[in-house]
């Protein structure tokens, strides 16, 4: 088994693992750093089927932006919620 | 004995989507051949950016102006608020995101101008601008958009413009965004710099006009 075959299914084996994780987590801060981990191995993934350029988009769009809307949202719903319970 | 069968029917579809997907035929219509023999005409001498602005032009105007119908859609919805200042991040934080933001314009710019000859573009450097503008917002030190004004309105719009100004001029000379191959270059050039700025205004867009740090203002 040569090292780039290996390293290809450590990288399958990571992004179902990864994408499984995101959607069964039950806390949402996890699921959606899980989430950022799977955009990122996606990149890695991209980049190995030699498609750079959907790999960039993938890295900036999907893992980034889309990343810290969640991430911003996750905050937005915690503040709203920590108002309601002192309120 | 539900949950079971639910199961069941989950992974024999998983398995008929897997062979499936194994059965494909190979692509009827090989293109990669007829893309490098017209990439001395396209203008850009990188073949992704060849179709996405050259020979499949329009697709790419149909997407930014779907990008742009996105944003007015989020500007129709939104409460129309006032926002404050947000509230200013850790002062490392901040140092970090005042280093970290002129290397991100450098690395935008650098990509649209790659864009010509190997992996980059538009898309790819205005999403760098637009997570720019984003960390500048979540350290604090660029407060949220309210309703944007006339010059932002302008920006957002830009890329679109240009564009469609590209083709319907082109469209007098017969054809949809056919470009003359000498000038192919030039004018993609154009349009993808109008292009990165729209769209990073376009992404940033997408989080700055739905945040709402209201702490600090009435």
């Amino acid at each position: 088994m040569s090292a780039a075959l290996a390293f290809d299914l450590l990288l399958a084996a990571g992004l179902l693992w990864s994408a499984w994780q995101s959607l069964s987590s039950a806390r949402l801060d996890r699921a959606i750093l899980l989430f950022i981990t799977f955009g990122l191995l996606l990149t890695l993934a991209w980049a190995r089927l030699s498609a750079p350029d959907i790999g960039l988009a993938e890295a900036a769009i999907g893992a980034g932006l889309t990343g810290a809307l969640l991430l911003d949202a996750y905050r937005a719903l915690k503040q709203g919620s920590d108002a309601q319970v002192n309120r | 004995m539900k949950k079971i069968a639910i199961q069941l029917a989950a992974l024999v579809f998983a398995l008929v989507l897997g062979s499936a997907m194994l059965d494909l035929d190979p692509a009827p219509v090989d293109l990669r051949p007829a893309v490098a023999a017209h990439l001395e005409a396209s203008g850009v001498a990188h073949p992704v950016t060849a179709v996405l602005l050259n020979y499949r032009g329009y697709d790419t105007l149909l997407e930014v102006a779907v990008l742009l119908l996105a944003l007015f859609a989020i500007l129709a919805v939104i409460p129309d608020s006032q926002t404050g200042r947000p509230t200013p991040a850790a002062p490392v934080l901040q140092t970090l995101a005042r280093l970290a933001v002129p290397l991100m314009l450098v690395t935008a710019t650098f990509l649209l101008w790659a864009g010509a000859f190997r992996p980059g573009g538009a898309f790819q450097a205005g999403s760098v601008l637009a997570a720019a503008l984003v960390l500048l917002h979540l350290t604090g030190l660029l407060a949220g958009w309210p309703q944007p004004g006339a010059r932002l309105r302008w920006g957002l719009a830009a890329g679109f413009l240009v564009f469609l100004a590209v083709a319907a001029a082109l469209l007098l000379q017969g054809h949809l965004l056919q470009y003359p191959p000498a000038w192919a270059g030039l004018l993609i050039l154009c349009i993808e710099f109008a292009l990165t700025l729209s769209l990073g205004l376009l992404l940033a867009g997408l989080f700055l006009f739905l945040s709402r740090d209201t702490e600090g203002a009435p």
